[in-house]
């Protein structure tokens, strides 16, 4: 039984497992990769697909630079093994504006200055695009909270928080008509 | 004619780049036929390499190159000494010998196809050590005091401790303050290609000039043949002002490879190698007089370093000018230990020194049942006591008085525990800050273009304050052009050198050359051209205008104490019962001269305040003394503060001053002083709130109950 | 990472015959589920297995609220559980200590069955470059005992091992004496939560009761735990993201000001997710009143040993307890 799953089964221990061919869809592209069973989507998105918008700072789950958008969900892509994020929806910073027009939120951040060296700004937007659509946005408190497993080293915290909330409220208009 | 722009919020020129994740930042230069490096390093502090077993990591897949002390090149290391190296010691050789003086200090390079083949090698390299006793524990090495003429170490003015023996009201106490680390979020990152002699580094630094001569040292090769590029830097915060060992190991990786190379540290490496904020310990003893005079400052501080270099920073020079006291006395020593050489890290010195030194007053305010504004009041010089010179400008009266009101001081009850909310108790502290006012030579090219946009660069460095938007405004401004007519570029040794992104002097020294710079370039074409328009006379001449101009400070400092003074409020809210401190509203003023653009000059400043809330609160880079091993390298067990730690009301509040002396555009600098102050005016605040006094940052739950 | 080859079973039996087990360093061949602990182990070089099995999609997702109870499938993520409206509404003890755990992402990613098997924070067994960890490598001693401890526990440690079991969700789970299924390959068997972990005693490497091959499929939780005035107090240095100092689940049933009867549990100081039944006794028929309260928190200190920098904890840990008790009884 075991063995019908994978041929890799009857590998030596101690053998290079064999390489896995991994197909990606992301920002609306399917991305076909042979792939190290180890990659872990980060590291597909910036050593093999060249799409560095995705940050890492830590590799463990610790910073939030990476967070991008998995099937609508904000994920945390140095958690995610390449392979096992094969057949989800991924978006990252690179698929957020629609061509030449920012994304409320990318224009609110420049707006209120959300951000220093930009190094957690992917992160921190795509986090906060989430937690407007998931409906945290309400109050400047529940921000804080829904944002914290996103840093800012900068310390760019409460023009984030600002910017969030000017583009919560663009998205509440538009969807009230 | 254009308006003025220097002193207009502009937005972030490159904040496009930013907020679609297309700024690339070092590690992410796509270079060709790139192979990837991870470093093994070492699980000692003190001691000799016995072995070292590659056998296991050489049959790994996918591994180019493995490289040791036993089949390392040798390396030139010439003598160098940058600006941000330590004056006393010298730098760590890499792979050279098998003497090992600190954990984590690299001792083998491996080079592999990818990323995951090279850290997987790296693990799999078994060392064992010849152990030697180490010292690691910060509370047990004496202190000495640093090479050189005790003179510069011990500094006296009057008689401080006889009129401390005399003083009527006195306050002796220690304070302590524990490693930090910079953990800017970017982790250092190289990406390394020789060709030939010449080698190009893409890597993150806060000085590109600084990385190619010290690589050009330790390889034995002319500077010039090393081109450094660093065009965005995710933050560093001191961290990256050195050139660390790691940029050494991937250049040595590409060499001995053959290949590019690009080495990226991990959380962990990052506290290894690239620096840190010294464990400090002070004392200070405060006299004063019933009427709140300051009779005696004695303050005296030791910091850790490593056995090899001697880092010190400027943790005593405030106290010697900050107050005025006829007698003061300090003393600064370094306790060396097998640990890495720790660095400047975002306000270097004054930060530690101003939290014993406000702490401390805050004591003696006390002890005096006097207002803590009132007691810095009484004791503002009128000079700079220590230098016998005046100040260039100092504004702390007025930084009092403006965050006092906005804050809303005059309502503060003086008893400890006298205000509350429900259950919370409310505690209102203050604190001074100063950082001195930094201005290098630098040098900047302006290209005026027959179009009527301009070219202006200066291979100076944007760690975050946003010189990439500041240099364009100064630029814009200078030539009577708008913004979006205006390309800056930094961050590369091909341009005109700047100095050191760092000490908060980028704005004065590169901005003073690309003042320099534009006035030059716009002069030559208006006087060519015979206009007074600039972008007809450019049309008219249909040919490139350049201009370079060196900038460099005359004999102000001999003439005049200069620095940014700035006042801290804080109101924090203690939970009685389970010791969580939260901070509710900071208010800071500062008089820091020129302020270019008060958006992103706002951001410096709440990002200093958070990096106070930090240390104040929950920052510590927990060392075991045992063996010098960081045991909570990473960003899970060392808390840094999330967006949940940001006060509610942050204010920043920019006192009206004009500096004629300092440098050309009159601005001080923002970046260090913006965390000056912070630390000691939650610990000022969470005593009143709590009647406790916590000497030992950061100032945890633990401590309160 | 060590090599490993990823296996994607596509059923649950496929699973169980590849004999994985979880929580143990010696184990070749291991689990990932959402990974957001597994991925930080490997990467840390801390789990070193030749076979990596993804349960992704064969396990259950599902949350169901009946007459029996609750039942939360093993693969149903944090978000899911923190965010399902009969939770909310019945069991806010649960979502409450999940919306106190670690951040909004990994609250997508990470699931039931690893929440509960995660690996202590003690940064001994995270650091490969100690190797005195009793855990990663029996016998090889503990290095936390004379070391930094701040983080470790103070209750049912052992004179190998005082390392934290991390879990928030479990110290509410435990509280409400859920209980786990199991699914070998010799069939199925629950197991209460309270006895899944085990103490580390000599053998701190034995972190569960799991038999080779065996999985959690789903907790599940008794009925009679709903309704009841619940508060799980988590505190820790800064204000969100960070595993507990001390936490608190408290679960009271109350008549007027008075307790009739209570169920706590803590975080943050026990080896285990850590009961206490001594003090649910001694609150049974007080009054919500701070005296009493403390009187019967204090009963947590019994057996509590700190080892230098984690002594705070013992005198933290009662005040929680109390305070927890406190705006549990506030509740309407």
């Amino acid at each position: 039984m075991p063995g019908a799953i994978s041929p890799a089964l009857a590998q030596a221990a101690g053998a290079a497992p064999a390489l896995l061919d991994v197909s990606l869809r992301i920002n609306g592209t399917e991305h076909r990769l042979s792939l190290d069973p180890r990659t872990t989507l980060l590291d597909a998105l910036r050593e093999h697909l060249h799409l560095t918008g995705s940050k890492k700072g830590c590799g463990l789950g610790q910073c939030g630079a990476c967070t991008v958008l998995m099937d609508g969900m904000r994920v945390k892509a140095c958690l995610s093994l390449a392979a096992l994020a094969q057949g989800r929806e991924i978006k990252t910073i690179e698929g957020l504006a629609q061509g030449d027009e920012l994304h409320p939120l990318q224009a609110s951040f420049i707006e209120r200055d959300a951000f220093q060296c930009g190094y957690c700004t992917s992160g921190q937007i795509m986090a906060g695009v989430a937690c407007i659509s998931e409906g945290h946005a309400g109050s400047p408190q529940d921000i804080r909270e829904w944002m914290s497993g996103n840093l800012c080293r900068c310390g760019a915290y409460d023009h984030i928080v600002a910017a969030i909330q000017d583009a919560a409220a663009v998205s509440s208009s538009t969807q009230g008509g | 004619m254009t308006a003025a722009l220097i002193g207009k919020s502009v937005s972030r020129v490159d904040g496009r780049l930013k907020v679609t994740g297309a700024a690339t930042y070092a590690a992410e230069f796509e270079v060709p036929n790139l192979a990837h490096a991870a470093v093994v390093r070492s699980i000692v502090a003190n001691g000799r390499l016995a072995s070292i077993d590659t056998a296991e990591a050489e049959r790994a897949p996918g591994v180019i190159a493995l490289v040791t002390h036993r089949n390392a090149p040798k390396l030139a290391y010439q003598p160098h000494k940058g600006l941000p190296d330590a004056a006393v010691g010298e730098r760590l050789h890499v792979l050279q010998d098998d003497r090992v003086t600190h954990q984590g200090q690299p001792i083998a390079l491996v080079v592999a196809e990818t990323l995951e083949q090279a850290v997987y090698a790296a693990e799999v390299v078994r060392v064992t050590y010849r152990n030697e006793a180490a010292a690691t524990d910060v509370a047990a090495v004496d202190p000495v005091l640093p090479t050189g003429k005790p003179a510069e170490w011990e500094i006296r003015r009057g008689e401080a401790d006889s009129a401390f023996e005399q003083a009527e009201f006195r306050v002796d106490q220690t304070y302590v303050i524990p490693r930090e680390n910079h953990n800017p979020i970017e982790m250092f990152a190289t990406i390394a290609s020789w060709e030939g002699d010449s080698l190009t580094l893409w890597d993150k630094t806060q000085w590109v000039h600084n990385v190619a001569e010290e690589i050009a040292a330790v390889f034995g090769i002319a500077a010039e043949n090393v081109r450094v590029i660093s065009p965005f830097v995710g933050g560093a915060f001191g961290s990256g002002l050195r050139c660390w060992p790691h940029v050494t190991l991937a250049a040595l990786g590409a060499r001995v490879d053959g290949r590019p190379v690009k080495l990226v540290l991990s959380r962990r490496e990052m506290y290894y190698g690239v620096g840190y904020r010294p464990h400090t310990v002070q004392r200070v003893a405060l006299g004063a007089s019933r009427d709140g005079q300051l009779q005696a400052i004695r303050h005296e501080g030791h910091q850790e370093t490593s056995t090899y270099e001697e880092f010190t920073e400027a943790l005593l020079s405030a106290t010697r000018f900050l107050h005025a006291c006829p007698n003061v006395h300090t003393r600064h020593r370094i306790a060396p230990m097998h640990v890495h050489t720790p660095t400047y890290m975002r306000a270097p010195g004054e930060a530690s020194g101003i939290y014993a030194l406000e702490s401390a007053m805050d004591e003696l305010a006390v002890a005096l049942s006097m207002d803590p504004v009132d007691l810095r009041l009484r004791n503002e010089p009128d000079r700079d006591e220590f230098k016998d010179l005046p100040f260039s400008s100092r504004s702390t009266k007025e930084c009092y008085r403006a965050a006092a009101e906005r804050f809303g001081w005059s309502q503060r009850t003086a008893e400890p525990r006298s205000m509350r909310d429900g259950r919370l108790l409310i505690g209102w502290g203050m604190a001074s800050a100063t950082y001195p006012m930094n201005y290098a030579p630098a040098s900047a090219l302006a290209r005026l273009l027959p179009d009527g946009t301009a070219e202006v660069m200066s291979a100076a460095s944007d760690m975050g304050p946003g010189t990439w938007t500041s240099m364009t405004q100064v630029a814009a401004d200078t030539l009577g052009l708008p913004v979006e007519r205006v390309k800056f570029t930094l961050g590369d040794t091909r341009l005109p050198r700047a100095p050191v992104h760092g000490g908060s002097m980028t704005m004065a020294s590169v901005g003073s050359a690309v003042q320099a710079a534009c006035r030059k370039a716009r002069e030559d074409a208006l006087a060519r051209a015979g206009s007074n328009d600039l972008e007809e006379a450019m049309e008219r001449l249909g040919q490139v205008i350049e201009a370079t101009a060196d900038v460099a400070p005359g004999d102000e400092t001999k003439r005049f104490s200069m620095h940014a003074f700035g006042a801290v409020f804080v109101e924090v809210a203690v939970d009685p019962d389970l010791g969580e401190t939260r901070v509710r509203r900071i208010v800071g003023a500062y008089g820091a001269g020129r302020v270019v653009n008060p958006k992103i000059a706002r951001s410096q400043c709440i990002g200093g305040m958070i990096g106070g809330i930090g240390m104040a609160l929950m920052e510590h880079s927990v060392v075991d003394p045992r063996n010098g091993r960081v045991t909570n390298a990473n960003l899970a067990e060392y808390a840094v503060p999330v967006h949940a730690d940001a006060p509610p009301v942050m204010d920043v509040i920019f006192v009206d001053e004009h500096d004629p002396h300092v440098n050309p555009l009159g601005v001080k600098g923002l970046g260090e002083i913006a965390l000056v102050g912070v630390a000691p005016a939650i610990a000022n605040a969470i005593f009143h709130a709590t009647g406790k006094r916590v000497r030992e940052l950061p100032i945890t739950p633990d401590k309160l109950l | 990472m060590h090599p490993f080859v990823l296996e994607r079973p596509c059923d649950l039996s496929a699973v169980l015959a590849l004999g994985a087990q979880a929580g143990r360093n010696d184990a070749p061949v291991e689990y990932i589920a959402g990974g957001t602990d597994m991925v930080q182990l490997l990467q840390e070089h801390v789990r070193r297995p030749d076979r990596l099995v993804s349960l992704a999609g064969v396990l259950d997702d599902g949350i169901e609220i009946g007459p029996q109870g609750l039942r939360l499938g093993a693969a149903a993520t944090m978000a899911e559980v923190a965010a399902h409206q009969g939770v909310v509404e019945q069991f806010p003890l649960i979502s409450q200590a999940l919306l106190n755990s670690a951040s909004p992402q990994v609250r997508n990613q990470a699931t039931m069955g690893g929440n509960l098997l995660q690996r202590t924070r003690c940064p001994y067994f995270r650091d490969v470059g100690y190797q005195a960890c009793n855990k990663r490598a029996p016998g090889s001693g503990c290095a936390a005992l004379d070391g930094e401890n701040r983080w470790h526990a103070v209750l049912g440690t052992s004179d190998d091992c005082i390392a934290v079991h991390p879990s928030d969700l479990a110290v509410a789970l435990v509280a409400l004496d859920a209980t786990v299924e199991l699914r070998g390959t010799g069939g199925d068997r629950s197991v209460p939560l309270s006895e899944l972990h085990r103490l580390p005693r000599d053998t701190p490497h034995l972190e569960t009761v799991l038999e080779p091959g065996e999985v959690i499929t789903a907790i599940t939780v008794p009925a009679n735990a709903a309704g009841l005035r619940s508060h799980y107090l988590k505190l820790r240095d800064r204000a969100s993201f960070e595993f507990a100092a001390v936490s608190a689940a408290v679960a009271i049933e109350t008549d007027g000001a008075r307790i009739r009867q209570a169920r706590v549990a803590l975080g943050g100081v026990g080896t285990k997710p850590w009961r206490l039944p001594n003090v649910e006794q001694a609150l049974a028929d007080k009054n919500l009143e701070p005296g009493e309260l403390r009187s019967a928190a204090a009963l947590a200190a019994e057996g509590a040993q700190g080892r230098g920098h984690n002594d705070f904890k013992i005198e933290l840990m009662q005040r929680a307890i109390v305070r927890a008790v406190e705006i549990a009884g506030a509740r309407a």
